[in-house]
């Protein structure tokens, strides 16, 4: 996954949408936001989401963040590395630290999410 | 406007992520907690903890207002001793947890929490007798905690210190000396606050920024490090010590949160001594406690800690151990709460997490090494 490919929520998730399949992550600024993670819960496969509804948390030494779904549709594959090997996200958030994959419904949602340049922009105004 | 200690362009410098946190510009991380927690329990650590108040009182009676003022015994101190102990209101509820150095029969130091400065200056001012002087002179003081079994090695090799290497290495455990330099006061304390041996600096604020860079840049053999404000409440809480604003604040006795140590009932009056006592005669309504939470989750202060269906009190401090990697937390709970107890739960954001009773402190370091 390459950061500049995906779009991104304003809770700092990343999503790589590739025939469908929305996988999703936390982005660097996410993982620096929370420092060492050390439990990930996930919903299990091939439950139903909608967009916004929860889908886990993320549990770092000093605060804990959970994770909305940016899109709606099954969950089809969850990062099992993550759960046992937490530290894989702070290591590698875009490509070894991916979270979920969800059969997209309606994949017009991806949309209402910001896109690479949206993003850097949001970013830098959080920082002012 | 948030201030900035004089160590500040070193954070900066040296890319700490800052925060603000008692008015005061701060690092909260450089490396990473984890990493950083690691490097003092096994290496040494340096802490910027120039936020922290420093109020001199001076003059005939220093002793005795100092003992009035707190509830540990500052009479019994030799010179060159320092105890940990709290300032209470009258109702025996605690306004800060400070150190007191005592340098001799008429001058005394209280180190106290910097987010308590004022209030406790302010509280000093008022009870205390005509003649004695009370300064607070946190702005133009620098303090530096060098902290980890290493600690002691670092500073001695030092050339700033080096001085003073003896002294360093023979320190005791909640002892201090000072030494001139240039006409100023440097102290040096074998106290902190991370269950490792260690060390606390106290020097003009102009001087903290070139020792600070001196004990980093000259230590890298023995893996010196600058560590931020989460780390230093991982280290603190492992051991089992109280932070103000957690364990301790005026709705808490020390008695209630494990600190009857510091309570001579024995002395001279004090403030909140007579609340103080009534407590003790009738045993303190919660107790500090130890829980470890089974499976996933991290208890965070304020969650409600349940006992058979009962809610019985609160997380006052918790988090993921690194040293011992466990998810741990620190309890204000009825003093009714058996310690067998079976059916602890803590209320994780709605989940019934199942915990067990451990023993404070979880940990044991370097301290009295």
């Amino acid at each position: 996954m390459v950061p500049e490919e995906c779009t991104y929520t304003k809770d700092h998730e990343w999503v790589y949408h590739e025939g469908g399949v929305a996988v999703i992550g936390i982005s660097e600024y996410a993982v620096t936001e929370l420092g060492d993670i050390v439990f990930i819960e996930l919903l299990e496969q091939e439950s139903n989401v909608k967009q916004m509804d929860p889908i886990g948390t993320i549990e770092a030494v000093k605060t804990v963040a959970e994770l909305f779904s940016p899109v709606s549709g099954e969950i089809i594959e969850v990062n099992e590395a993550i759960i046992e090997h937490p530290e894989i996200v702070n290591r590698d958030p875009f490509e070894e630290g991916w979270f979920i994959k969800i059969k997209m419904n309606d994949p017009g949602e991806l949309d209402n999410l910001f896109s690479f340049e949206e993003y850097s922009e949001f970013l830098g105004e959080q920082e002012h | 406007m948030a201030l900035k200690t004089p160590l500040y362009d070193s954070h900066v410098e040296r890319e700490g992520r800052i925060v603000e946190f008692a008015g005061f510009l701060m690092p909260v991380t450089f490396e990473g907690i984890v990493a950083e927690h690691e490097i003092v329990r096994t290496k040494v650590g340096l802490f910027d903890v120039s936020h922290m108040g420093e109020i001199f009182i001076t003059g005939p009676g220093a002793i005795d207002f100092a003992d009035y003022a707190v509830t540990n015994s500052v009479a019994n101190l030799d010179e060159g001793q320092i105890c940990y102990t709290v300032c209470c209101n009258e109702k025996g509820h605690v306004l800060d947890d400070l150190l007191v150095y005592r340098f001799s029969d008429e001058r005394v130091l209280f180190v106290v929490n910097a987010v308590n400065v004022v209030k406790i200056f302010e509280h000093l001012l008022s009870i205390a007798p005509d003649g004695l002087k009370l300064r607070n002179l946190t702005a133009g003081i620098g303090q530096i905690a060098v902290q980890g079994p290493a600690s002691a090695d670092l500073l001695a090799s030092d050339p700033f210190f080096s001085r003073v290497a003896d002294g360093i290495r023979e320190l005791q455990y909640y002892r201090f000396f000072t030494f001139e330099h240039e006409g100023s006061e440097i102290l040096l304390s074998r106290t902190g606050y991370t269950g490792e041996r260690g060390y606390e600096i106290y020097l003009p604020a102009g001087m903290a920024k070139g020792i600070w860079d001196g004990l980093l840049d000259g230590g890298r053999e023995y893996g010196a490090a600058p560590i931020g404000l989460g780390a230093r409440d991982t280290l603190r809480f492992e051991p089992g010590y109280c932070l103000y604003g957690h364990e301790l604040d005026e709705e808490t006795s020390p008695l209630e949160a494990g600190l009857s140590w510091v309570v001579k009932l024995k002395k001279d009056d004090f403030v909140g001594r007579e609340a103080l006592a009534r407590e003790k005669d009738e045993k303190p309504a919660r107790k500090l406690i130890g829980l470890e939470v089974m499976g996933k989750g991290i208890p965070r202060q304020g969650f409600a800690v349940h006992h058979d269906g009962e809610t019985v009190g609160k997380v006052t401090s918790g988090t993921f151990s690194p040293t011992l990697k466990k998810a741990l937390a620190m309890a204000l709970v009825k003093r009714s709460v058996p310690k067998k107890a079976e059916g602890i739960t803590i209320d994780i954001r709605g989940r019934a997490a199942s915990a067990v009773r451990t023993p404070l402190p979880f940990y044991k370091g370097s301290v009295n090494d």
